[in-house]
């Protein structure tokens, strides 16, 4: 009886997977989440079993779980039913150069100012485009090749290095983790995979950009880099959307798995729609980021957040094997009526274990901005050392600063540092700006771009210029 | 005339400052403003400058015949108007030289003059720091943070030099400098004098009129000038004493 029921059940999905492979060119699934719905992306993309798994006992999970309310953020109730949780470009490319790419999708990044070809010729960044949840175009994946260094879609990772993604998928951030991961490993359509083998120096920054494009579809990017003993690795995620009328979650989960010797540095400039004046409109910003240090591994975190309605995000390090270095510097700016709660989790449990943390708020307009940060020192992590220093700059008089620092240290031989202060642009900084001549928005930006400093020095260069742009594009308006 | 100021009235935190202040300055002149703490020397400048805590309630300011008081500070410094701090202001994190490049290009733009790009910027530079003794160390440090009193004066007038204004005003720029120091910013000073620009040195002491002699000396008191000479006028202060005025003035009324 059973049995028969089952192979009815095996049937009828199955039907279903085919159904939807000869319908996959334009497919925008209807809004609404069960486990039907976790099933069919599930063979849109072709998961093998075990993934399916993966995503369905994710699934189970997230039905039994709730939103998180700890934070510091006022957030209108979302409903998960009315979000649509696939949407493909209408033509799936087989690309073997840029000329290839849909036109109206190179017009959109060139409005978006990330002209491909040129990142190709002139950056040497290979580019990684993620384009409304599917990959469009993989650049410089030969070069890379060559070293044997992976880099492809998250997808093309599950079909060409299965062994990899099971083995790592989940091993930093179970799919247990928390309401917004969970729903991520139920439902990632895709996003962007990287293996650097064994004493491996990754030559160029990998860099992918990520956009959201159709209406009220959901994004959930999943991303996993793994560095094998002793490589390196620089990593840049840089995002921008365009104007939306409504709000629009997003809930991405990073994982980083950095073994003994090998470093990390994962770099991110987010500057997603964050709502009109009005504070109309937005993007809900979900992040998980996580990344485990093995023995005398290093994970440096950077972040520039200038965009988004709702920011929530804490980039965190478990520091795992001994001297093992873990790494935080931020930029988070709320201008209008944007609100981020976003800081980092720095968690010693090997032996000698250092953690650097600088994260530096900027408020203007109504802008709601909160650090929240947690040093954890195990009982075993003997002669661990944290520094922290949060920094708060003011912009008017309507908007917050608010800092959550967490500290729960079990071994008496650690040092932990805090440092913490608030400023305003001042009225005398301003006018000595403009009597040498210098209008106020750049007089701002001036020094706005001061007080970021030293988390702009830890980006690289170009993504620098990039973060400065954004933040002064992000502050417009914010005096005068 | 460069600088035409009639009737200023302006008020700090409802308090007011200058009661009907009238000035005039040409091109190639060196006036000193003197006076006693509070006559309002520091506000005649910040007003002119356009401080926006300075409130003018009444009168008028033309430079070079235009409408000082309708301008926004930055457009006052593009006009050629700079202010020597009396505490300048310290912005952390940004370079000193990368700070003035952007003041003079900001400058140059409203002129209608070509941006100077980093090279050509450098050059410029290296020849107007020799002027005040400024080294390269103190170009790369974060505007005016951890500089001593002596240093930020300095490079307060290193900054008129490279800015070249039409009119500068020193605001008590001899207050905290010992000889050596008062030496050093009076020679740059001096160097600066030119027949197309005029100066206004704002100092409580005659100390400075030592080594910036101007052409002619101010007295203020009680928000208004009571007397106008050359520069014998401020030997005499500085040997009979501000209360001198205040006993003529008194005497005169009598």
């Amino acid at each position: 009886m059973s049995t028969s029921t089952e192979t009815i059940e095996q049937l009828a999905s199955r039907e279903y997977k085919y159904g939807f492979e000869t319908r996959l060119e334009t497919d925008t699934f209807p809004p609404g989440l069960d486990e039907q719905v976790v099933r069919r992306l599930s063979a849109i993309k072709g998961d093998p079993d075990w993934l399916l798994e993966f995503r369905l006992k994710s699934f189970r999970a997230w039905l039994q779980m709730k939103e998180p309310t700890w934070h510091n953020l006022k957030i209108q109730p979302i409903n998960y039913q009315a979000a649509s949780y696939y949407s493909a470009p209408k033509k799936k490319p087989e690309l073997k150069s840029m000329d290839e790419v849909d036109p109206d999708v190179r017009k959109t990044f060139e409005r978006l100012g990330i002209p491909l070809e040129e990142q190709k010729l002139l950056s040497g960044v290979a580019v990684d485009a993620v384009f409304d949840s599917v990959s469009v175009a993989t650049t410089f994946r030969e070069k890379l090749g060559e070293l044997g260094i992976i880099f492809c879609s998250f997808s093309e990772a599950v079909k060409h290095h299965p062994e990899l993604v099971k083995k790592y998928l989940g091993s930093v951030v179970p799919y247990t983790d928390n309401f917004y991961a969970t729903l991520n490993s139920a439902v990632f359509s895709d996003g962007s995979f990287v293996y650097v083998p064994k004493g491996v120096r990754c030559p160029m920054e990998l860099s992918t950009y990520f956009r959201i494009n159709a209406r009220n579809t959901g994004q959930f990017e999943r991303t996993l880099i793994i560095a094998d003993e002793g490589s390196y690795v620089s990593y840049l995620e840089g995002c921008t959307a365009p104007m939306r009328d409504e709000h629009q979650l997003h809930a991405a989960v990073v994982e980083l798995v950095a073994l003994d010797n090998a470093t990390i540095k994962y770099s991110t400039i987010q500057n997603w729609y964050p709502g009109d004046a009005q504070g109309k409109g937005g993007i809900y910003n979900f992040v998980t980021k996580r990344g485990t240090a093995h023995k005398h591994a290093k994970i440096t975190w950077t972040q520039v957040e200038t965009g988004s309605a709702i920011t929530w995000k804490y980039p965190s390090c478990i520091l795992q094997g001994d001297y093992s270095v873990g790494e935080f510097y931020s930029v988070a700016t709320t201008n209008n009526w944007q609100q981020a709660d976003t800081g980092t989790k720095m968690i010693h449990l090997g032996k000698h274990t250092r953690s650097t943390i600088v994260s530096k708020g900027i408020s203007a307009g109504h802008g709601q901005n909160t650090y929240r940060g947690a040093v954890k020192i195990a009982r075993n992590a003997e002669g661990a050392r944290n520094y922290s220093q949060c920094d708060s700059l003011l912009i008017g008089d309507k908007c917050g600063a608010h800092t959550f620092p967490y500290l729960e240290i079990k071994n008496s031989t650690a040092k932990v540092e805090h440092e913490a202060s608030t400023s305003k642009i001042g009225e005398d900084q301003m006018f000595y700006c403009r009597q040498r001549g210098i209008s106020m928005e750049d007089a701002v930006n001036m020094i706005v771009s001061g007080f970021c400093r030293e988390v702009f020095r830890e980006l690289p260069m170009e993504f620098a210029v990039e973060a400065q742009k954004l933040l002064s594009i992000s502050l417009e308006g914010s005096v005068g | 005339m460069l600088l035409d100021v009639k009737d200023l009235r302006v008020t700090v935190e409802d308090k007011e400052i200058l009661q009907g202040l009238s000035l005039s300055v040409s091109a190639g002149e060196v006036h000193a403003i003197m006076g006693p703490n509070g006559s309002g020397k520091s506000t005649l400048a910040r007003a002119l400058a356009g401080h926006p805590a300075y409130a003018v309630t009444s009168g008028t300011a033309t430079f070079d015949g235009k409408d000082l008081l309708a301008m926004s500070p930055e457009e006052r410094a593009c006009e050629g108007l700079f202010m020597a701090f009396q505490y300048p202001v310290e912005i952390p994190g940004i370079n000193n030289s990368y700070f003035l490049k952007a003041a003079l290009n900001a400058l140059r733009k409203f002129r209608g003059q070509q941006e100077l790009d980093a090279v050509e910027f450098l050059a410029l530079v290296k020849e107007k720091a020799k002027l005040l003794d400024i080294d390269r160390e103190m170009l790369g440090r974060s505007v005016n943070e951890g500089f001593s009193g002596g240093e930020k004066k300095r490079n307060e007038i290193f900054q008129m030099a490279v800015l070249e204004p039409r009119l500068a005003l020193l605001d008590e720029t001899d207050s905290g400098l010992d000889i050596d120091a008062l030496k050093v910013v009076a020679n740059g000073v001096n160097a600066l004098r030119r027949p197309d620009r005029a100066i206004v040195v704002v100092t409580h002491y005659q100390r400075l009129l030592n080594y910036i002699v101007p052409d002619f000396v101010h007295v203020l008191s009680n928000g208004r000038i009571v007397r106008s000479g050359g520069k014998e006028l401020a030997l005499e202060l500085e040997a009979k004493g501000y209360g001198w005025i205040d006993a003529e003035l008194a005497g005169a009324k009598a």
